[in-house]
């Protein structure tokens, strides 16, 4: 689905990583952690085509991503669901008009009529659904965002920290609708230094757990 | 032909979930709005002024064209006249000839000698208009006849300043176009540029719609649709305002001085009507070429 084949990547002629490789099989749960300012982020954008290499070669879903061009990308990204930390609405549109946001630019704003009651109470945000982005809490907020990431149906959902700003409850929440998505199928790609949740998520399904130090991708083992 | 109306109408009618996407932004939506009334207005003026240069010329170059004068000096006898009318009734092209009275010449020479003038007491040369018919006469003939009668007279054509005239009316005319090819440049430029200032202020909308996967099309669309549609309100309000503008200037009889006359007439007063559509196709090529430019940009 997705493979890095050797590929470094930094900014400002400083490579953060160089020669990594890595491959997302269909279906399969990823952890990414590692230290503040390994390259997570960076490996995370490069995984949707939000940057590119440097060198070696990306590839998303089968196609070289140095070679997409503008629309091709947007067409990828139709197909990866990403949630961030600080989750990246537009504030002045509702939180169902922001989690039909996919639908809308994609041409597919009927089909928002038959997903999003479905979706906000599978997040349960059915109350908060004509609120404004900045009247909810974090936990919503997060919430939100992994609808919004899911309402496209994509075969990848990348998370960037998306616990960093709710509390313990609220992120085991996040965790279980993650988990969720996994057993529908869903590839899941998660960044986070949260290695206490990643130790409780780990008794509930087969997770690979990366660590990114230090520029290198290694498999993290009993430490966890 | 049916696409590009198709365009148009979707471009109007728009899609709301698409327009809502972008926030209105206050600033540069008002600035948008003052630049096409603005230079919608000054265009009405130099579109006025170039229309009016246009058929000023025209008069000029046709009745200046059909008319000449004959001119005998102050002391010649009325058997000259009778002599050059005859003369003149007999060349073939002129539909009318006649001497001017001395009522007629005395409203000639009355803006600087003013009303009360004493005609006899001034060497007052005796003039008779004439009037060519459409195809004009032999002027080259007529001359050599005049020098072999009446040696005395004079056929003055007008051409010496009927020229420089003309081409003073023609030049004003192209400076007139010009200006308004300059204020649609420059309409061009102030939208792009307030199309640049939205596009950076929604920067952070723009990474977000990116991130849901929106292409560069659709994201310029909602700009592009939105700085078009207030050009064309703005435009329409400045043709209007023009307009009004123009009805208060003081009239003339429709033979008058130039600056009398400055307006539309006739067909004429559909190419106001144009300015708020090609004000409107230039803010939507100003800011889909700027919009797609930044995008680019942006990445």
């Amino acid at each position: 689905m997705i493979e890095l084949q050797n590929v470094s990547c930094g900014y400002g002629g400083n490579p953060l990583f160089s020669q990594l490789s890595l491959e997302l099989a269909p279906g399969s749960f990823h952890f990414l952690t590692g230290p503040s300012g390994a390259g997570k982020t960076t490996l995370l954008r490069l995984c949707y085509a939000d940057l590119r290499a440097q060198s070696g070669q990306v590839l998303l879903f089968g196609r070289d991503a140095a070679m997409l061009d503008r629309d091709a990308v947007a067409m990828t990204r139709r197909r990866i669901g990403v949630v961030h930390q600080d989750c990246q609405f537009l504030d002045h549109l509702s939180i169902a008009e922001n989690i039909a946001l996919p639908l809308t630019v994609a041409d597919r704003a009927s089909e928002a009529a038959g997903n999003l009651p479905e979706l906000l109470a599978w997040v349960g945000l059915q109350a908060q659904a004509n609120q404004l982005p900045p009247e909810l809490s974090g936990g919503e907020r997060q919430r939100a965002a992994l609808a919004r990431a899911v309402i496209m149906s994509p075969d990848l959902i990348i998370a960037d920290e998306p616990t960093g700003n709710v509390d313990w409850e609220m992120s085991q929440r996040l965790m279980t609708l993650l988990v969720e998505l996994n057993r529908m199928g869903k590839t899941i790609l998660i960044a986070t230094h949260d290695l206490t949740m990643i130790r409780s998520m780990k008794a509930e399904i087969s997770a690979r757990v990366l660590r990114l130090k230090d520029g290198e991708l290694q498999q993290a083992g009993s430490e966890l | 032909m049916i696409g590009p109306l198709k365009g148009a109408l979707d471009l109007i009618v728009g899609d709301p979930q698409a327009d809502r996407a972008v926030p209105p932004t206050g600033i540069t939506a008002r600035l948008t709005v003052f630049v096409a009334g603005a230079m919608a207005f000054l265009a009405v003026f130099a579109l006025a002024l170039s229309l009016t240069a246009g058929r000023v010329a025209d008069r000029w170059a046709n009745e200046l064209a059909q008319a000449a004068t004959l001119r005998l000096p102050a002391d010649a006898p009325d058997a000259d006249i009778e002599l050059a009318l005859n003369i003149l009734s007999t060349t073939p092209g002129i539909a009318d000839a006649r001497a001017l009275t001395d009522a007629e010449q005395q409203a000639l020479l009355s803006p600087w000698f003013g009303p009360d003038l004493a005609l006899e007491t001034l060497p007052v040369p005796r003039l008779i208009e004439v009037i060519a018919d459409d195809d004009g006469y032999d002027d080259a003939g007529l001359r050599a006849r005049l020098t072999a009668e009446l040696p005395q007279a004079t056929l003055d054509d007008h051409g010496r300043w009927r020229a420089p005239l003309i081409e003073a009316a023609a030049r004003l005319r192209l400076i007139g176009w010009l200006v308004i090819g300059l204020i649609g440049a420059a309409m061009a430029a102030m939208i792009a540029l307030a199309a640049q200032a939205s596009l950076a202020a929604n920067a952070q909308v723009i990474r977000v719609l990116r991130l849901v996967g929106a292409r560069d099309i659709y994201i310029a669309r909602a700009f592009v649709r939105r700085f078009t549609l207030r050009t064309g309100v703005g435009a329409i309000g400045g043709v209007l305002f023009g307009i009004a503008v123009l009805q208060l200037l003081p009239g003339g009889d429709g033979t008058g001085g130039f600056l009398a006359n400055i307006g539309f007439e006739g067909a004429g007063w559909l190419w106001p009507l144009v300015i708020p559509l090609l004000a409107a196709i230039v803010a939507f090529v100003a800011t889909r070429a700027a919009a797609l430019a930044r995008l680019r940009e942006q990445t």
